[in-house]
C-alpha cells in the first residue's frame, strides 16, 4: 500500500526531490543571499591575499593590514583625498566634454551619410591608437598642466561614445521614422524628436564604457606628468619603496570606478526611465 | 455638436487615383498595373491573402515608397512623399513613441508642425475624448493594453485632421473581443470625422462591418484588383443579417480561389524544379 502511494507520489510530483535545492537557490537569489554571496567572495579574496602575504616579503606583497595602515597614513597627510579629488576632477571634466562633443557628432554621423563618410576615416584610424601613445604629445602640445590630462580623457571618451551613438541612430526603427514623417516631421524635427530620444540607451552604454576607459587612461596620463592624482601617487610610491601605497592606489581605482559606474546607472535609471535604458 | 465643429466637413476627404501603378523591388514586380479610385469620404477595404501586395500599395499612397511605374494621385496631385494630410495607422504599436505620454504622442503632429501650445493641447484633448483615452492621457504607451495603444495611434493621426487615413491591419494583433470593440469604435469615429479611409485587412467580417466598398486583390506576384460592388447594408451593421452572410460567402469564395491559385502555382514551380 505504502509502496503504491510512494510511486504515485513520485509520478505525480516529479518536482518534490528538487524542493530542497530549490530553497537554497531561492535564498541565494534573494536580497540577503545576494549580498552575502558578494561579501563572502570579497572576504575569501582578502583571506587568500592575507595567507599569501604571510609567506612573502612585504615589499613584494604587503598584507591587507599593512595596506590599510598605508591608506590611513596617506589619509592623515591629506595625500589620499587630494589624489582622489585631482583624478576625479580630470576624469569628470574630460568625460563630460567627450559626451558633449561625441553625442552630437555620433548623431550627425549616423543620420547624414555625407558626414559619416567625411569623418569615418578619422574615427576608424584614431580609435585603434591608445591614449597612452599620445601622453608625450599631449604634454608637448598642452603643457604639463590639467589641459593635457583632460584632453587625454576626452580622447578616450569621444570615440567609444560616437561609435555607440552611430550604432543607435542606425538601429532606429523604420516604423518610427515613417510615423514621424507621416505626422508632419521634417528632417530636423525627426532628428530632435525621434532619432535623439531613440539613441538614449546607446548614449548611456557609451558613457558607461567611456567611464571605464577614462580610469584606464588617467593612470597613464598621471604617471607621465602630474604632481597629484592617483596615478602619480602610485608612481611616486615606487620611489619610497612603499608597495602598500601602490596597493592603496589600485584598490582606490577599482572602488572609484565601480562607484562612478553606479552613479551613472542610478542617474540613468532615475531620469531616463522613459527611454528604456537597459541596466 | 462639438465634434462636428472641429472635425473637417464631409467633402474634406481626399480622392485617390492610382493609374497603372507598378512597384518592383530589385527588378522583381510586387504589384503591377494597378488601377484604383477611392472617392472623397469613402471607406474602402483592401482584402486579400498575405503577400499579395496590399501593404505595398498602402506604402505608395502614404508616400513611403515611390511607384516604379504609373501615377499615384491624391486630389489630382502626384504623391511625392509622406504628408500629415495622409495619416497612417500602423499594425504595430511600435510606431508610437514610447518615451512620450499618450497626450504627448497625440500632440506630436501639431507640435512638429508648429501649432501653438494652447491650440494643440485643446485639439489633443478633443481627440483623446473621441477615442476614450482621457483617463489614460498621462500614461506611457508601455503601460497600456494593445487596444488602448491602437486608440492612441488613431487619435495621433486624427488630430492632424487628415483628408485620408491609411490603416494597415490596425486590429490584426488584438484579441477577438478587443478587435470587435475597436471595429465598432472606428465606425463611430469615422462617422464623426469623415476622412477618406483605406483599410487593409485579411479579415472578411471586418471588411463587411466597416467598408463602403470592398476591393479584393488577386494573389501575387503581379496582383490585380477585383472590385466588388459597394456594400449596400445600412449602418450599424449586423453580421448575422442575411445580406452580410451572403456577402461573406461570395468574398470567401473569391479569396479561397486566389489562395488555391497561389498554392497551385507553387506546386507547379516545385514540379518543374524537381
Amino acid at each position: 500500500m505504502s509502496s503504491v502511494s510512494d510511486t504515485t507520489l513520485r509520478g505525480a510530483q516529479p518536482a518534490q526531490p528538487q524542493a530542497k535545492p530549490g530553497a537554497v537557490a531561492a535564498f541565494f537569489n534573494g536580497r540577503l543571499g545576494r549580498w552575502l554571496t558578494a561579501l563572502g567572495s570579497v572576504g575569501a579574496g582578502v583571506a587568500v591575499w592575507q595567507l599569501l602575504s604571510m609567506r612573502l616579503n612585504p615589499l613584494f606583497l604587503p598584507s591587507p593590514s599593512l595596506t590599510l595602515a598605508g591608506a590611513i597614513e596617506l589619509w592623515d597627510d591629506g595625500t589620499l583625498l587630494q589624489s582622489i579629488g585631482a583624478s576625479l576632477a580630470r576624469i569628470l571634466t574630460g568625460w563630460s566634454l567627450g559626451l558633449i562633443i561625441g553625442v552630437p557628432v555620433g548623431i550627425l554621423m549616423g543620420y547624414f551619410g555625407f558626414v559619416r563618410r567625411l569623418l569615418d576615416p578619422y574615427v576608424e584610424f584614431f580609435r585603434f591608437i591608445p591614449p597612452i601613445a599620445f601622453v608625450t604629445l599631449a604634454v608637448i602640445w598642452l603643457g604639463p598642466g590639467e589641459a593635457s590630462k583632460v584632453a587625454l580623457i576626452l580622447y578616450t571618451t569621444i570615440f567609444i561614445v560616437t561609435l555607440n551613438v552611430i550604432a543607435g541612430v542606425l538601429s532606429v526603427s523604420e516604423l518610427r521614422l515613417r510615423a514621424a514623417a507621416s505626422l508632419g516631421a521634417g528632417r530636423v524635427s525627426t532628428l530632435l524628436t525621434v532619432i535623439f530620444p531613440s539613441t538614449v540607451p546607446y548614449i548611456v552604454t557609451g558613457a558607461r564604457l567611456a567611464m571605464g576607459n577614462s580610469f584606464l587612461t588617467i593612470v597613464s596620463a598621471e604617471i607621465v606628468a602630474a604632481q597629484v592624482g592617483i596615478g602619480s601617487m602610485i608612481w611616486t610610491s615606487r620611489n619610497y619603496g612603499k608597495t602598500e601605497w601602490v596597493f592603496v592606489g589600485i584598490i582606490l581605482l577599482g572602488l572609484l570606478g565601480f562607484l562612478c559606474d553606479r552613479v551613472v546607472r542610478w542617474v540613468a535609471q532615475r531620469l531616463l526611465r522613459r527611454y528604456a535604458v537597459p541596466i | 455638436m462639438a465634434i462636428a465643429q472641429s472635425a473637417p466637413a464631409t467633402d474634406a476627404g481626399a480622392e485617390i487615383r492610382l493609374e497603372n501603378v507598378s512597384v518592383s523591388f530589385g527588378g522583381r514586380p510586387v504589384v503591377a498595373g494597378i488601377d484604383l479610385t477611392v472617392d472623397s469620404g469613402e471607406f474602402v477595404c483592401l482584402l486579400g491573402p498575405s503577400g499579395c501586395g496590399k501593404s505595398t500599395l498602402l506604402n505608395v499612397i502614404a508616400g513611403f515608397l515611390p511607384a516604379s511605374a504609373g501615377r499615384a494621385l491624391v486630389n489630382g496631385q502626384p504623391i511625392l512623399g509622406p504628408d500629415p494630410d495622409r495619416g497612417v495607422v500602423f499594425q504595430s504599436t511600435e510606431a508610437l513613441f514610447p518615451w512620450l505620454t499618450v497626450r504627448e504622442n497625440v500632440e506630436y503632429g501639431p507640435r512638429v508642425r508648429g501649432v501653438p501650445r494652447a491650440v494643440r493641447a485643446e485639439a489633443a484633448q478633443h481627440y483623446l475624448d473621441l477615442v476614450g483615452l482621457s483617463a489614460a492621457a498621462d500614461r506611457l504607451p508601455g503601460e497600456l493594453s494593445g487596444g488602448m495603444r491602437q486608440r492612441v495611434q488613431i487619435a495621433r493621426v486624427l488630430v492632424n485632421q487628415p483628408a485620408l487615413v491609411l490603416m494597415d491591419e490596425p486590429f490584426g494583433a488584438l484579441d477577438a473581443q478587443t478587435r470587435e470593440v475597436m471595429q465598432r469604435e472606428l465606425d463611430r469615429i469615422w462617422r464623426a470625422t469623415r476622412p477618406t479611409i483605406v483599410f487593409i485587412t485579411h479579415d472578411i467580417w471586418e471588411a463587411i462591418l466597416l467598408a463602403d466598398r470592398v476591393v479584393t486583390m488577386t494573389a501575387g506576384p503581379t496582383a490585380t484588383f477585383k472590385t466588388v460592388a459597394p456594400i449596400g447594408i445600412e449602418h450599424p451593421r449586423e453580421l448575422t443579417s442575411p445580406a452580410a452572410v451572403e456577402l461573406f460567402r461570395s468574398l470567401r469564395e473569391d479569396i479561397a480561389a486566389e489562395v488555391s491559385k497561389t498554392l497551385q502555382a507553387q506546386g507547379l514551380v516545385r514540379e518543374a524544379a524537381a
